[in-house]
């Protein structure tokens, strides 16, 4: 780990619908955390090495490279696949939850998400994986957190 | 050889014992002959002696009598001649030896009665300086004299000197002339009997003795065969009339003692009067058991000859009967061509008796030359067995012509020579009208086959066109599903970010709102949550209809899934101040079926009871019914319930009761839509029993383990 310790932590946030993007971006901001954005896959893997934020938070319906792919990506990479990725999605259909499941997502979100239950799952994945994270143990296993309105 | 029949001849005795009887009956005896027959029976019996004959000279006269013999042939006894004074004689040398002379190759001129070239010749006499007044002849191959020849030789000797001196030479005489009559009639082959009057046997030849004397030895069937043929024949001789003295011919049936078989023989019978002793029956028996055999098959073929005549006659009647009741026209004609016989439906055509129209005689004749004409080429096709061919001809009376098939058959005689042609005329115009039919019959199929071939091809035609709608369908259902599920997506990203930017005001990220600004910002959010709602519930029924809801079978226990629905409704619950209960009633099996949409069900129906029950409790009951293997669930409430008119709307589609736009409930409007269409593709039902101001209960019904519908 090169990343020197931050005193926020630092969320990537990986939407390509500049009002949602933003709007989390702000919410997060005012729940104080530091925030990237990136606008597709390729951004997101490059921010992702770049920065090696505390977490990501990761469309998968994106131009370019779609959020399954960034992940795969991310998840294949040894110094970025500590760091947890929560899918967030607009598609309700089943197969979406599985297919970013297989991609290495460690949570995943169903649109539309209020921004306070957003920042809660982020709460609760950074809680889970902060402490194991300088032991180098393995992550724990990935856990759906899907959500129905 | 002959003996009297009684008494018999001793049995195998002990030596001494045979001695002594013998012996004794010598003593008793007065007569030379049968001395010496005894004497020679009991060498045979004793001794291995194969001929044996015994000779006695009278007094001074000059001849030698045979009075005794053992396997000597009646020629030998005929022929034998010996006189004393022929002193060259080698057995009137032997006569007048002191002892036993063995005597071998006699010359031819100086023949003896025995066969035998070698044998003994012992003088008979009482003391050894008497002249010898007998011989006994015994044939032997070994030169010493064996005990028992030597000891009869001595025993009959004296009988014989104490006879001779008594006896006269007549009676001996007459003795030879006896024994040659018992050859003669023992040479006889049928058996010849003297008995008395009453049957009782005195003398027998050998044939005779086989049928009525068993020797010691034999069998218990010998002698009760015996015995039994004694009986008959005593009673076919007391049948014969008394007194009767002409021949007397008559059948006697016999068992053969040996081989059990019966015997049938012609019994002769005559009467012969002795002055002395008294009436004979002289019987003789001639064999015709063969005779009778033949006799019997005769009458016998004779019998089985009459049955086969009168089973000839009983078969040609019955042939003529079969024939006259086949309704086809059967002829025989010889082979000149000429009819000989023909049945009644055949005369009707080539005869037709009591007919003398002139019109109806000609096709009589027409009739006749078509068939002659079809004989000569039977005839003339010789070899074949069966002829068949068609011959055109007309009913005599009606003129209707009629088209027959002629099947002929030729009988041939044991030499082969052609004798009848038997012809079956058969009737064509019916089977004509036949083909004839079948044709139009044939035809009418083909064109059947032909418009069923048209129907089935527009029929495919049809069923391709219909696949293709149907795959049209289809892909225009699967766009329509895809499109919705595009138009959802499309419209959740703005609505997010309605609700999260309405949120983030609400929440005073962006500074503190003023208390109306608020009031708005909430309509706001309640309006986009509803438009959410609404998206949500068109995206489930939209994929339900498309079929696109799999189902996702896991096991799973109903209690967890109360207390999850629960927990989940948890801050509604508390907000509606009523006492929710959850119960399971016995025991209820696991679920296997799609969790996630049992409890979308359960979590509508509980969140429905509880958004309608202003006061009171909602209970959620789950039971098994053991005979449907079904799980029930019953969500029960006490709230304004539903009019009877009205329950089955609430499954309808966008359906709440209170359509007013003011209606304080909320909610889309299509959850017990949804619930029911989960509900059939969990092959289960939703029903509802309800009493307005009451409350409602909506039991959902399950199968234990899930099956499509």
């Amino acid at each position: 780990m090169t990343a020197k310790p931050r005193e926020r932590q630092l969320v990537l946030v990986v939407e390509d619908y500049q009002d949602a993007r933003e709007m989390y971006a702000a919410y997060l901001q005012f729940s104080g955390f530091d925030v990237a954005e990136a606008q597709n896959g390729v951004e997101a893997v490059e921010k992702t090495t770049e920065l090696l934020p505390d977490i990501v938070l990761m469309d998968l319906a994106l131009p370019r490279m779609d959020g399954w792919e960034a992940t795969r990506r991310l998840k294949a990479d040894p110094r970025t696949r500590h760091i947890p990725i929560v899918a967030l999605t607009g598609h309700a259909l089943a197969g979406h939850a599985e297919g970013a499941r297989e991609a290495g997502c460690d949570a995943f979100v169903t649109k539309p998400c209020l921004p306070d239950a957003l920042v809660a799952e982020i709460r609760r994945l950074l809680d889970r994986h902060a402490p194991k994270d300088d032991n180098g143990q393995d992550r724990p296993q990935p856990r759906t957190s899907g959500k129905r309105s | 050889m002959p003996r009297v029949a009684a008494p018999l001849a001793p049995g195998p005795a002990l030596e001494p014992e045979a001695k002594l009887a013998f012996v004794e009956f010598l003593l008793t005896s007065i007569d030379v002959q049968e001395s010496a027959r005894r004497a020679v029976d009991w060498l045979v019996a004793h001794a291995p002696v194969t001929e044996a004959a015994v000779l006695v000279a009278e007094g001074q006269a000059n001849e030698m009598l045979l009075v005794a013999e053992h396997g000597i042939s009646t020629g030998a006894i005929i022929d034998f001649a010996l006189s004393r004074d022929d002193s060259a004689h080698p057995l009137i040398a032997a006569l007048n030896s002191a002892s036993p002379v063995y005597i071998e190759d006699l010359p031819a001129h100086h023949r003896g009665p025995l066969s035998a070239r070698a044998f003994h010749a012992i003088p008979l006499r009482a003391e050894a300086q008497e002249p010898g007044m007998g011989l006994l002849l015994v044939a032997s191959l070994a030169r010493e004299l064996d005990a028992e020849s030597q000891w009869i030789g001595r025993t009959l000797g004296k009988q014989v000197s104490r006879l001779l001196g008594r006896q006269l030479l007549a009676e001996t005489r007459f003795g030879q002339e006896r024994m040659l009559l018992y050859s003669i009639i023992n040479a006889v082959t049928d058996p010849i009997l003297l008995t008395d009057t009453e049957g009782k046997l005195i003398i027998a030849n050998s044939h005779a003795e086989k049928l009525f004397a068993a020797p010691e030895e034999a069998s218990e069937g010998w002698r009760r065969a015996a015995g039994l043929n004694n009986m008959l024949f005593s009673a076919a001789l007391s049948t014969s009339a008394v007194g009767m003295t002409e021949l007397a011919r008559r059948e006697l049936l016999l068992v053969d003692p040996l081989e059990g078989s019966d015997l049938l023989f012609e019994l002769l019978s005559s009467r012969a009067k002795d002055e002395r002793q008294g009436t004979y029956v002289v019987s003789i028996l001639r064999n015709i058991t063969d005779l009778a055999r033949a006799k019997e098959e005769i009458e016998e073929s004779y019998r089985t000859l009459r049955v086969a005549q009168a089973e000839v006659r009983d078969e040609r009647h019955r042939l003529d009967l079969i024939i006259d009741s086949v309704a086809d026209p059967i002829l025989v004609t010889d082979q000149e061509g000429d009819i000989v016989l023909m049945n009644t439906p055949a005369e009707r055509l080539f005869n037709a008796p009591g007919i003398d129209d002139e019109l109806a005689l000609r096709r009589v004749r027409a009739n006749g030359a078509n068939l002659t004409s079809f004989v000569s080429n039977v005839l003339t096709r010789s070899g074949e067995q069966r002829y068949r061919g068609e011959i055109q001809l007309a009913d005599p009376v009606t003129g209707r012509p009629l088209p027959v098939e002629a099947l002929a058959g030729t009988i041939l005689s044991e030499q082969g020579e052609l004798m009848w042609v038997v012809t079956i005329l058969h009737d064509l115009t019916e089977a004509i009208e036949k083909a004839r039919l079948y044709e139009q019959l044939k035809q009418a199929s083909v064109e059947l086959e032909r418009k069923v071939q048209e129907a089935t091809a527009e029929l495919a035609d049809q069923n391709e066109l219909l696949r293709r709608q149907h795959i049209a369908l289809e892909q225009a259902s699967a766009l329509k599903s895809q499109f919705l599920a595009n138009m959802s997506h499309e419209f959740r990203t703005p609505l997010n970010a309605i609700l999260g930017y309405t949120h983030m005001l609400l929440n005073n990220v962006t500074g503190q709102v003023s208390e109306p600004q608020r009031k708005s910002l909430s309509r706001i959010d309640s309006n986009a949550r509803h438009l959410l709602a609404l998206i949500n519930d068109i995206l489930d029924i939209t994929r339900i209809e498309a079929g696109r809801m799999p189902l996702n079978a896991t096991t799973f226990g109903v209690g967890e899934l109360f207390d999850e629905v629960q927990a989940e409704l948890e801050p509604i619950i508390k907000r509606s101040n009523l006492a929710v209960a959850t119960k399971v009633r016995g025991s209820v099996p696991m679920l296997k079926t799609d969790r996630q949409k049992v409890k979308q069900i359960v979590l509508n129906l509980l969140s429905n009871a509880l958004k309608f029950t202003p006061a009171g409790s909602v209970t959620m009951t789950a039971w098994y019914d053991a005979r449907s293997k079904q799980v029930e669930i019953a969500v029960k409430d006490t709230g304004v319930g539903i009019p009877p008119e009205d329950q089955a709307k609430v499954f309808e589609d966008f359906r709440q009761l209170d359509s007013s736009p003011a209606r304080g409930y909320g909610g889309t409007g299509l959850g017990l839509s949804i619930c029911r269409r989960l509900a059939h593709v969990l092959g289960g039902t939703i029903e509802l029993e309800s009493v307005p101001a009451k409350g409602s209960t909506f039991t959902l019904r399950l199968p234990a383990k899930a099956r499509r519908r």
